[in-house]
């Protein structure tokens, strides 16, 4: 059940939950991933959609927060990381076909693991329980399909 | 946002997301720690957002405490179902994708691509 211990999961959670109420504890926005993508898509759209008010009121903090969830890895792979860096042996149509479903299935349900999954449970939200029920269910009937074909990891 | 966005990224760092085989060995039900993870997270927000407000007025650097709004209708469930498929055919979700790169994990940036193209088509034909 828990080949690797509890201990990077529990820390690794506690950590990513100090960093979503600092945020809030200071801004009162909630530290969410996804919509990260329609935030940066609007300094390149001129699509209604994408202009609305919360979208460009938010793409610049979004962006630097992105920025720092990628300084945080790359300080933790710099300072605890035991193995240095790594890189994935997922293959490449994976990752793009997963990647273009993530992108359109996070936005079409207006969050993803940070944001129905963090906030959205944090919240108390129904709406967040059910999305993550789903996901979750999906994933691993999907993942548990693909493996079954043979394809690995 | 930058300070938070650390802990952020170096805490899934630490638990391992930004290596697509522990998300993939959580959804090939081999190792159930994401769970411990996600929980932990949720957990530490949940006590701040529904505490905070209630000892301070308003956030340290002003503005308000905003509460995340969503109603659940057929979108929310199809985009967590397409979501859902996308995971598991990856190990691939948003934030982890971006921890990925600060671990020098750079084929990840093929998965970002295809989420913004996959985001972009979402806004462009689907609103």
């Amino acid at each position: 059940m828990f080949p690797l211990g509890f201990f990077p999961y529990i820390i690794g959670g506690i950590l990513i939950g100090i960093g979503v109420s600092l945020i809030y504890i200071l801004t009162g926005f909630h530290a969410t991933q996804s919509s990260f993508f329609d935030t940066t898509i609007s300094f390149f759209s001129k699509r209604a959609y994408f202009l609305q008010k919360q979208y460009l009121d938010s793409r610049g903090w979004r962006l630097t927060f992105a920025l720092g969830v990628i300084l945080g890895a790359l300080i933790y792979t710099l300072t605890l990381a035991a193995e240095g860096f790594f890189t994935t042996s997922v293959e490449w149509w994976r990752l793009a076909i997963g990647g273009f479903l993530v992108g359109f299935g996070t936005r079409l349900s207006k969050g993803c693991t940070s944001g129905h999954g963090i906030s959205g449970l944090a919240s108390l939200s129904t709406t967040s329980a059910v999305a993550v029920l789903t996901f979750i269910v999906v994933g691993i009937l999907t993942a548990l399909a693909i493996q079954s074909l043979g394809v690995l990891p | 946002m930058f300070i938070g966005g650390l802990f952020f990224g170096f805490g899934l760092a630490f638990g391992g997301m930004s290596k697509q085989e522990i998300v993939l060995s959580f959804l090939q039900l081999k190792d159930l720690g994401l769970i411990l993870l996600l929980g932990g997270s949720a957990l530490v927000t949940a006590i701040t957002i529904n505490l905070i407000p209630r000892l301070m007025k308003k956030p340290i650097l002003g503005g308000e405490f905003k509460k995340r709004k969503r109603t659940l209708n057929k979108r929310t469930v199809i985009g967590a179902v397409i979501f859902g498929v996308g995971w598991g055919i990856s190990g691939l979700c948003p934030g982890s994708a971006m921890a990925s790169l600060g671990v020098g994990n750079l084929p990840v940036l093929i998965g970002i691509a295809g989420m913004f193209v996959g985001a972009y088509i979402m806004g462009r034909f689907f609103t």
